[in-house]
């Protein structure tokens, strides 16, 4: 039962696969943003799993402690969520100007209007 | 949501508690968890529940949209003109030490500089883009 | 040295991130954020010279931010390599810049200048930045940068195309920046650094674990969806032919080349050319590919009758030159790969902002709207006619010497095959833009209507890039030294 001791990377892994999967099966551009996110935040999730130490507190100076997690990760991927939410919301914004612009969201109907013209 | 008298009630002991809660995690980032961008956020996220319940023509008088768009410019700038200033005091980019005589004073004042940049950027962008898909019917 | 020399790395990189914002605030006045975002490309490329200067002085010029030592602080690193990318990028931005001023006027709306320029600075921030850095997280911060900066630039477009294709860049490159991040997370595991350098340097003593392995496969395959290596280049075509004319003419120039930059440093010079090729045999994969991608793409183009979509899929089919370049594994084919990032970039950028003057007086870029172009507009098609010969790699044309150079590499890798191919593919090269030669000389002009040349705001940078081609074709020197320089320290397995 070693393996389930990594459940965290299981997490990773299932995540990781669904919010692909959505990304490719969706035809819907919403649904291929939460399912891009998703799969951003499987990667969130890796690199903070891979900074925590067994044991270990946060990174701050306190007496007795000496354990600590490791900081960069954590660091890191407070840029990536940023990162994140900033095509999280042009990604939107492009959508909001794909409905306004085709009157629709779903990717199938998109490719037949361009094809009609 | 005008005629909802719990919710306006609420809100309005709330707001200055998120804002006051945005500012400590914003000034006590040096010395532990927090930051700009933390604060940021929770800053505007007060802002933005005061816009749902009491609408957003009032919000957009508190903080107007070009306000927001300033603002946001302002803290990059912020950020780099510290950076900047780190260079003109003979030290390389962003290194804070060289702010003042005292090395730790100087990375103090320089983190907090910083932080303030990256807090009032972030703040005036999540509001930016509040205001850009809460508004865009408008247009 | 003074204050601006020392610190000439940063001022690369923040310069038009200072910038930007200034520009945002120009929005009312549209001539003053262009005018900025002028000047600052310009003291953009006077800084990449100046590196150059001290490159080819010092050999590697480093800069630490904040003053961290590497490997634990952000190292700036400037060489051989990467000076050459530096300058790609802001040679073409400054050139790129005079030309924006009509061409953007007519083509995005005026409101949305001061954005528009913002968005176009910070797209070459990230962009530099990419090149300049030697912090592995750092490549894929600016990748960000760069890239959201180009979704909103492509989305200004005046068709409603230009949004969907805009979405479609994003989803996909998306998905190849997060492939790049778990790569760089699974190095960072095994060794503890970010440094590119340091990871170097600590990487062959865990070179045989999986990790390391899935960790180069995710970096290589989310890069090349970043620089629409051939099955995965799907949202090229349509970004490039809906974009404005001048963020086509950037974009086609420098996007997929700094993509190309960083696989080359990571295959070469963090992985190791051993570990890539000799152990794991990755030319094997990325032969077929790039042929491939020469191949289909090329073919593809014939058959299309928008130019701007007929030459987005000729810069796929350009990339196939390059990544096969790379595939040689030999400092041949490498030099000739980078060798053809500098050519192909002044080649291409100088056939689109052609177009982009075609578009400015007809209104489109269909095969129709050219027919008799030839006779009203005789210098804007004299120039195209001059790029596409450079593209196809006619002698005394840029585009000939680093075809000349693949062929030389293929030659000396023993791969005969591949010379041949390399110019049978030439040959498709010749039927696509001789379709457009042919519409444009060699038939009487559609409709009555006055069209007169393009304006010399257009002419001109048009021309200059048209003659660099011709220039770069003639004396060779300059970009040969460099790429022969470039290729040598990377095979070296420097970083």
């Amino acid at each position: 039962m070693e393996w389930i001791g990594f459940y965290n990377y299981w997490v990773v892994v299932v995540l990781m696969m669904v919010g692909f999967y959505i990304v490719i099966a969706q035809g819907n551009l919403i649904k291929k943003i939460v399912g891009l996110n998703i799969f951003q935040t499987s990667v969130f999730i890796f690199f903070i799993s891979l900074a925590k130490l067994d044991g270990g507190t946060a990174p701050i100076y306190v007496e007795g402690v000496s354990d600590y997690s490791n900081p960069l990760p954590h660091v890191l991927i407070l840029t990536a969520i940023v990162v994140g939410v900033a095509l999280t919301a042009v990604g939107l914004a492009l959508v909001v100007r794909i409905q306004e612009l085709y009157g629709t969201i779903e990717e199938d109907e998109i490719h037949a209007q361009d094809e009609a013209e | 949501m005008k005629h909802h008298i719990v919710l306006r009630v609420v809100t309005k002991i709330m707001i200055p508690l998120i804002v006051i809660y945005a500012l400590y995690i914003q000034f006590h980032g040096e010395y532990g968890p927090g930051g700009g961008f933390q604060a940021g956020i929770i800053f505007s996220a007060g802002f933005i529940i005061f816009s749902l319940i009491f609408g957003l023509d009032v919000a957009q008088e508190a903080i107007p949209p070009e306000a927001t768009r300033l603002l946001a410019a302002f803290g990059v700038l912020l950020y780099i003109g510290i950076g900047l200033a780190c260079i003109l005091l003979g030290g390389q980019f962003l290194e804070y030490k060289v702010l003042l005589a005292n090395d730790q004073a100087g990375e103090t004042l320089g983190i907090i500089g910083i932080e303030l940049g990256v807090g009032i950027t972030v703040a005036a962008v999540a509001l930016t883009l509040f205001y850009a898909f809460a508004g865009r019917e408008r247009e | 040295m003074g204050l601006v020399q020392l610190h000439l790395p940063a001022f690369q990189v923040i310069l038009p991130m200072l910038a930007a914002p200034l520009v945002m605030l120009m929005a009312r006045s549209p001539r003053a954020a262009w005018a900025t975002a002028t000047l600052v490309s310009w003291l953009s490329l006077a800084i990449s010279l100046m590196l150059l200067v001290r490159v080819q002085a010092e050999g590697v010029v480093t800069y630490h931010m904040g003053g961290w030592l590497p490997p634990v602080g952000i190292e700036y690193r400037v060489d051989s390599v990467n000076i050459l990318v530096l300058l790609v990028i802001s040679f073409i931005s400054a050139v790129v810049m005079p030309f924006a001023r009509q061409s953007v006027a007519s083509e995005v709306r005026e409101d949305k200048h001061g954005y528009f320029y913002a968005a176009f600075l910070l797209a070459n921030c990230g962009l530099l930045g990419i090149a300049i850095t030697g912090d592995a997280f750092n490549i894929f911060v600016f990748f960000e940068i760069a890239a959201l900066a180009s979704y909103s630039l492509i989305a200004t477009g005046r068709e409603r195309q230009a949004v969907m294709a805009s979405y479609q860049y994003l989803m996909m490159g998306t998905i190849g920046t997060t492939f790049l991040l778990i790569g760089i997370g699974f190095l960072y595991i095994m060794t503890g650094t970010l440094n590119l350098m340091d990871l170097a340097a600590r990487l062959p003593e865990v070179n045989d674990t999986r990790t390391v392995r899935a960790a180069l496969a995710f970096i290589v395959v989310g890069i090349s969806l970043k620089l629409a290596l051939f099955p995965l280049h799907l949202w090229l075509p349509n970004a490039y032919a809906y974009a404005p004319s001048m963020v086509t003419v950037f974009l086609s120039a420098t996007a997929t080349k700094v993509a190309i930059y960083v696989l080359m440093r990571f295959i070469f010079g963090v992985f190791g050319h051993e570990l890539s090729f000799n152990e794991l045999e990755m030319n094997l994969l990325l032969m077929p590919l790039a042929m491939l991608g020469i191949l289909i793409p090329s073919i593809v183009a014939i058959f299309h009758t928008n130019i701007k979509r007929m030459f987005a899929y000729s810069s796929v089919a350009q990339v196939g030159y390059i990544i096969l370049g790379i595939s040689f594994a030999s400092t041949l084919g490498l030099m000739a790969s980078v060798l053809h990032l500098f050519n192909h970039a002044i080649t291409k950028a100088a056939l689109f902002m052609a177009l982009g003057c075609i578009a400015y007086r007809l209104g489109g870029v269909s095969l129709i709207h050219m027919t008799g172009a030839g006779q009203r507009m005789p210098w804007t098609m004299t120039a195209f006619v001059i790029a596409g010969l450079s593209l196809i790699g006619v002698p005394l044309t840029a585009g000939f010497v680093t075809k000349w150079h693949l062929i030389l590499a293929a030659l000396d890798g023993g791969l005969w095959p591949i010379a041949v191919f390399l110019l049978g593919t030439s040959v498709l090269a010749l039927l696509y833009v001789w379709r457009v030669v042919e519409v444009a000389f060699f038939r009487p002009p559609l409709r009555r209507i006055k069209v007169r040349e393009a304006p010399l705001s257009l002419l001109l940078p048009t021309w200059f890039l048209t003659l660099a081609c011709l220039y770069f074709g003639i004396e060779t020197s300059l970009p040969v030294g460099l790429a022969e320089r470039a290729a040598e320290a990377l095979m070296g397995g420097y970083p």
